[in-house]
């Protein structure tokens, strides 16, 4: 029973982590700017598509066809030639094999242009209009981005494999001095929770310990005192902006290989994610941290057939059933401030 | 299609007139009585016939649908006399001319259903009234076959079911107006049992992850019966909802279950993902009971173990047909879809041809499109040819009995389309079954109901 | 109220239900004269002056409204199945149920406001889809839907004796209401909807409701309980939302989950901005623009593409083909989402809102002195 309960935390930690990320950046967005962006998840699908692209340019091949033989179903042989290879040889085929953790590179200054451009493009424009208003035009834009990544990479998800080293699993019962072969995790989402972790520690590090974290944290406490200390707050919000969309895109990255990412992948975590975001109070970082986790542990032990067979279809609404608690219990979260949208 | 294509006909023009001036109160009465007995839905009167194919081109089910998809266009040529003629050589007994049906020219519209039963049903409503589809043909789910047959049951239009795997389609909600050439779950089981039973032996423990919607239930309930049937234990049965993406909370209660064989009920993406993410849980380098963990998989096809990559090799399912059986009309089949499109055809692309041939050969074969007359030239229909052996098209429930296949995931594969072996074919007579088993009523085909 | 209807109101209503009844005729060349989509049309319709009564009235925006939808087909569906085929004991059922489950939900909910509001709402609709996908298998019958066979009981029916041949339909009086049938029924709840609609927003609860809505905080130091006001918009537009599920229901006996998901709430959302929130007509025309589009948008294809730009050289031909090829079809929706943030940045009060402005400018041509544009009320 013990290993049931214990490698379903680690699942909860795994799904914690993600959900933690993406509430992360969504909370960066409403705690500067005020803003409910309901293109977030999009920002995470976009992430997730900058892997699929940096693999598509390194997968790259030479097609020739051969018209003399045929292949078994009819059609001319071609044969494909893999190109970065050829250039590289097996320092090629190490970037390939490495490609997922690779495209972060990429990723980074990418979403930060997308990021800024969104906010200094539309949002900008609606800091002064209510939530409700926020909603829609981020939701309409969540629409248009999922739909041109569907008419560029087509409906279907486009598996991302992870590299071979980090492939299987690991012992983790056998790494503690435990029975062998009982609790045993896969690699890859190990490594999905220390990039989460690293991540976080990040934000918070730079919140904390960089002026301009000092500053963006003021202005967070009292917008208009800063400005009137002569601060240029905007500019520095408008990065902020920039930052969360980074850090959902890098959470979209590192989650393609454990979901092939497609058009809809945003809109799937979208929902959750404002979810977490809500128990762990609007606008608290640290909420919005401990939320994540706690929902993630929270699904994964509603979903043990010990607790399914008490209360059946429990996994299916125990997050939104928490989240339904809290609300009406707690308005401001787990950790939210006072008076934040409250009512 | 067209947004004007059926334009005004006399008929149309009549009704909307009378309909608006007489508003709401008493025009329906004006036309439901039989004022055109003689007509049926969709008679086609000009020189082309439509085929509506309702198909997931997105959802779960994506993959199979466009493929699907090519698989009409192709039969649909060559109906129409064009490209180089594909099964309608090899059909056994034909009644196929290669210029249309009854001389009239086949086109076809298609509406994306999503893989999901509602969007199904409004698609396929939306071709038999706006453009006029004769037969409705696809679908790629169960759900969606289910929901759409029993509209067509209403329309008066005949369904050619595509890619429907679930007992219940030809069982408890058979319709008369339904056809469906591909097998089911339970001939999965009886096919699939005895391999299972010579490779893993009579001693296992098996836990079922399974699909949560009407095909996923039956194919539980088939592969649970015929394994128990071995001896085998069945440790747990777990829905997991269709279209479930991350299984990581499903899959680890199972490592610790005491089970020793897992089973995925699964289908499309939904397999795809559970069986890689079942592969990194590392369940294939398992040991349970001191036996070495398996996977199987109950129905598998050649896209989803491509999309699987490496985590199918070695792991049994089934199939209805493979690209590379090598009767003439299989090889018939797949060099023609081959030249066309780069690639061999799915199992999904297979029935879906089969279907729409089968539909134009029995309209053939009645001299009308009026669908009582089509029925009952499909009904009981034997005939051989299309690459599964010999076929009868069984008038009780309106399932072909065709021989099945027990495949394989191939260890050493010599191309991405290579990527599933034919293990066993088993007979037709061995997966027969008695119809009665399932209950169901298929209905009446007298009264054509009149679609609007 | 000295009279019983403004001739202006009366004037719009009937305007209303004239266009609504002729819809047939003048919808043909269009290409959706065909009675599936006329059907959708009034039920949609009804669902998005449901919405408005409750998010253009008093701002509260809900993006839960979709299971109330799907409870009142499910309802309906089991009203067949049960009692009888007819549609009016169906009908009523429908709207009870749905109207109960608002006003439980609507409790809960209304506890709160702003985003707080739409979050719980939404909560409450994904809990019920999840749940009708799930466990609640024996009731909704899952990802299959809910469909009616020829075994199932019908108690009224057997009752009088009634049996029939074919697939079980659902009629009215014995009347079959497919096709055009069904839409002339749809219609006309479309526009009692309407007149219900247009009645509750001239009343002084309607005037209340408004006032929630522009400064719910002032109410309350007044003095007022706003909840109980919020609370009955809330479940009369939930009825309204039941009410257009038992008629899908009826014009196509299928219930399924996926009408509950929380993109079809936001559909309603979109179809309730784009026409123009807080009005009227213009949520009604914004279902029917998104239906319309949805219908016929989708349907066009390269080679349809291609005939329309062909009065132009070849390679900008093909060139147009391309890019106008991502915004229909499939790629439909992507023309929705631009359409819908534009209206929602430049034109907050939807077409209406634009429709009224071109009036404005016009007017403004014709007479020099005439009064200014009427002011719009912006989103929420």
């Amino acid at each position: 029973m013990f290993e049931v309960i214990f490698l379903q935390f680690l699942n909860g930690l795994d799904k914690g982590a993600a959900y933690a990320l993406i509430a992360l950046g969504l909370t960066l967005v409403f705690g500067t700017l005020g803003v409910v962006n309901f293109a977030h998840g999009a920002l995470f699908m976009l992430g997730a598509f900058c892997a699929v692209t940096v693999r598509m340019f390194l997968t790259m091949e030479t097609v020739t066809v051969d018209p003399e033989k045929l292949s078994p179903w009819g059609s001319p042989l071609e044969i494909r030639e893999p190109l970065v290879q050829a250039w590289f040889g097996d320092f090629g085929a190490v970037l390939v094999n490495y490609s997922v953790p690779l495209s972060i590179i990429i990723t980074i200054p990418i979403m930060l242009v997308v990021g800024i451009a969104l906010e200094r493009g539309i949002i900008k424009h609606f800091y002064k209009r209510s939530h409700a208003e926020q909603i829609l035009v981020t939701f309409g834009l969540a629409i248009v981005a999922q739909e041109v990544i569907k008419s560029v990479y087509g409906p279907n998800p486009i598996p991302q494999p992870m590299p071979t080293d980090l492939r299987g699993a690991a012992d983790i019962g056998a790494f503690l001095g435990m029975q062998a072969n009982i609790i045993t995790y896969p690699i890859w989402r190990l490594v999905y929770f220390v990039f989460a972790a690293v991540v976080i520690g990040g934000v918070f590090a730079f919140l904390q310990f960089t002026t301009f974290g000092m500053v963006v944290r003021a202005g967070m406490a009292d917008r208009e005192t800063v400005g009137l200390l002569g601060i240029n707050i905007d500019r520095r919000f408008t990065i902020m902006f920039g930052l969360a969309a980074v850090v959902a895109g890098m959470a979209g990255v590192m989650y393609t290989p454990l979901l092939p990412p497609n058009y809809h992948l945003g809109m799937d975590f979208l929902v959750l994610s404002f979810v977490v975001v809500v128990v762990g109070g609007m606008g608290s970082l640290p909420g919005a941290v401990a939320a994540g986790f706690l929902l993630g542990i929270l699904q994964s032990s509603a979903s043990m057939n010990q607790v399914k067979a008490v209360f059946p279809g429990i996994d299916q609404i125990i997050i939104y059933l928490v989240a339904v608690i809290i609300l009406l219990v707690r308005p401001r979260g787990l950790f939210g401030r006072r008076g934040v949208m409250e009512a | 299609m067209t947004i004007l294509k059926r334009g005004l006909s006399r008929r149309r023009v009549l009704q909307t007139g009378m309909a608006g001036i007489i508003g709401s109160g008493v025009a329906p009465l004006v036309f439901t009585k039989g004022a055109w007995a003689q007509e049926f839905c969709n008679n086609p009167t000009g020189d082309t016939v439509v085929f509506g194919l309702n198909l997931p081109l997105t959802g779960t089910y994506a993959e199979e649908g466009a493929d699907e998809q090519k698989a009409y266009e192709l039969a649909i040529a060559h109906l129409n006399g064009e490209g180089d003629g594909g099964l309608l050589n090899v059909l056994q007994p034909s009644a196929l001319k290669g210029n249309g049906i009854l001389g009239k020219k086949v086109t076809y519209v298609s509406s994306d259903s999503q893989t999901k039963s509602d969007v199904a049903r409004a698609g396929a409503t939306r071709m038999i009234e706006r453009d006029g589809a004769i037969m409705i043909t696809g679908g790629s789910s169960s759900g969606e076959a289910i929901a759409v047959q029993g509209l067509c049951q209403e329309m008066g239009v005949i369904f050619m079911a595509g890619l429907t795997h679930s007992n219940d389609t030809t069982g408890k909600d058979k319709r008369r107006y339904g056809f469906r050439h591909f097998f089911n779950a339970y001939q999965s089981g009886i096919g699939l049992a005895p391999v299972l039973g010579d490779a893993y032996g009579k001693d296992r423990r098996a836990y079922h992850l399974t699909a949560d919607y009407t095909w996923g239930w039956t194919q539980e309930e088939s592969i649970k019966n015929a394994t128990e049937g071995l001896g085998w234990e069945t440790v747990a049965a777990v829905r997991t909802p269709l279209g479930a993406t991350d299984y990581s909370q499903y899959l680890t209660p199972i490592l610790n279950s005491g089970a020793d064989v897992l089973i995925l009920n699964h289908y499309g993406l939904d397999m795809v993902n559970s069986l890689t993410q079942a592969v990194q849980f590392g369940m294939r380098d398992r040991q349970a009971n001191g036996k070495d963990f398996q996977i199987v998989t109950p129905l598998i096809s050649e896209l989803m173990a491509k999309g699987a990559g490496e985590s199918v090799k070695g792991i049994f399912g089934t199939s209805n047909w493979h690209w590379n059986l090598q009767d003439p009309g299989s090889i018939a089949f797949t060099k023609s879809f081959g030249a066309k499109y780069g690639s061999p055809p799915s199992q999904a692309a297979h029935t879906a041809y089969v279907q729409a041939l089968l539909y134009a050969d029995a309209v053939e074969r009645a001299g009308t499109f009026y669908p009582p007359e089509v029925i009952k030239a499909l009904e009981g229909f034997e005939f051989d040819g299309m690459g599964n052996g010999p076929t009868v098209y069984r008038a009780d429930d309106h399932q072909c009995i065709k021989s099945v296949l027990v495949v394989q995931g191939n260890e050493s594969p010599t191309s991405e389309f290579d990527v599933l072996n034919v293990f066993q074919e088993i007979d037709r007579d061995t997966v027969a079954y008695d119809p009665a088993i399932f209950g169901g009523e298929l209905g009446e085909a007298e009264p054509v109901p009149m679609c609007a | 109220m000295p009279k019983f209807m403004s001739r202006n109101d009366l004037l719009l209503f009937a305007g209303f239900s004239l266009v609504v009844l002729a819809m047939p005729i003048w919808l043909a060349p269009f290409g959706a004269g065909y009675p599936d989509l006329l059907q959708r049309f009034m039920i949609f319709g009804i669902f998005a002056v449901g919405f408005n009564i409750l998010f253009g009235l008093t701002g509260y925006l809900s993006f839960g409204h979709a299971a109330f939808f799907g409870v009142g087909s499910y309802a309906a569906v089991w009203s067949f199945k049960l009692l009888t085929l007819d549609a009016i004991p169906a009908m009523i059922f429908a709207v009870v149920i749905s109207g109960l489950f608002a006003l439980v939900i609507g409790f809960l909910c209304l506890r709160r406001s702003g985003i707080y509001f739409s979050i719980l709402t939404l909560a409450f609709a994904q809990m019920s889809y999840n749940l009708a996908y799930s466990v609640l298998t024996p009731i909704t019958n899952g990802e299959t839907g809910l469909q009616l066979t020829l075994n199932d009981p019908r108690v009224l029916d057997a009752a009088v004796g009634q049996g029939f041949v074919g697939q079980p339909v659902p009629n009215l009086l014995g009347q079959q209401l497919s096709g055009y049938a069904g839409f002339y029924f749809c219609a006309s709840f479309l526009i009692l909807g309407f007149f219900i609609a247009q009645r509750i927003a001239g009343s002084p609860f309607g005037m209340m409701l408004k006032a929630i809505k522009s400064n719910q905080t002032r109410m309350q130091f007044t003095g007022f309980n706003t909840r109980p006001y919020a609370l009955s918009a809330f479940v009369i537009s939930g009825m309204y939302a039941g009410l257009a599920g038992a008629l899908l229901a009826v014009t196509d006996p299928l219930a399924g989950a996926e009408r509950m998901q929380w993109t079809a709430s936001g559909e309603v959302v979109l179809m309730t901005i784009l026409g123009g929130v807080g009005t009227l007509v213009g949520p009604v025309i914004g279902a029917w623009i998104i239906k319309y589009f949805e219908n016929i948008l989708s349907a066009l294809n390269d080679n349809i593409l291609a005939r329309f730009w062909s009065f132009l050289p070849e390679g900008v031909a093909d060139v147009l083909v391309k890019v106008t090829s991502k915004f229909v079809g499939d790629g439909w929706h992507l023309t929705l989402g631009l359409a819908f943030v534009i209206v929602v940045i430049f034109l907050p009060g939807g077409i209406m809102e634009g429709v009224r402005r071109v009036a404005a400018l016009f007017r403004r041509s014709g007479s020099s002195g005439a009064k200014t544009a009427p002011q719009t009320q912006p989103a929420e």
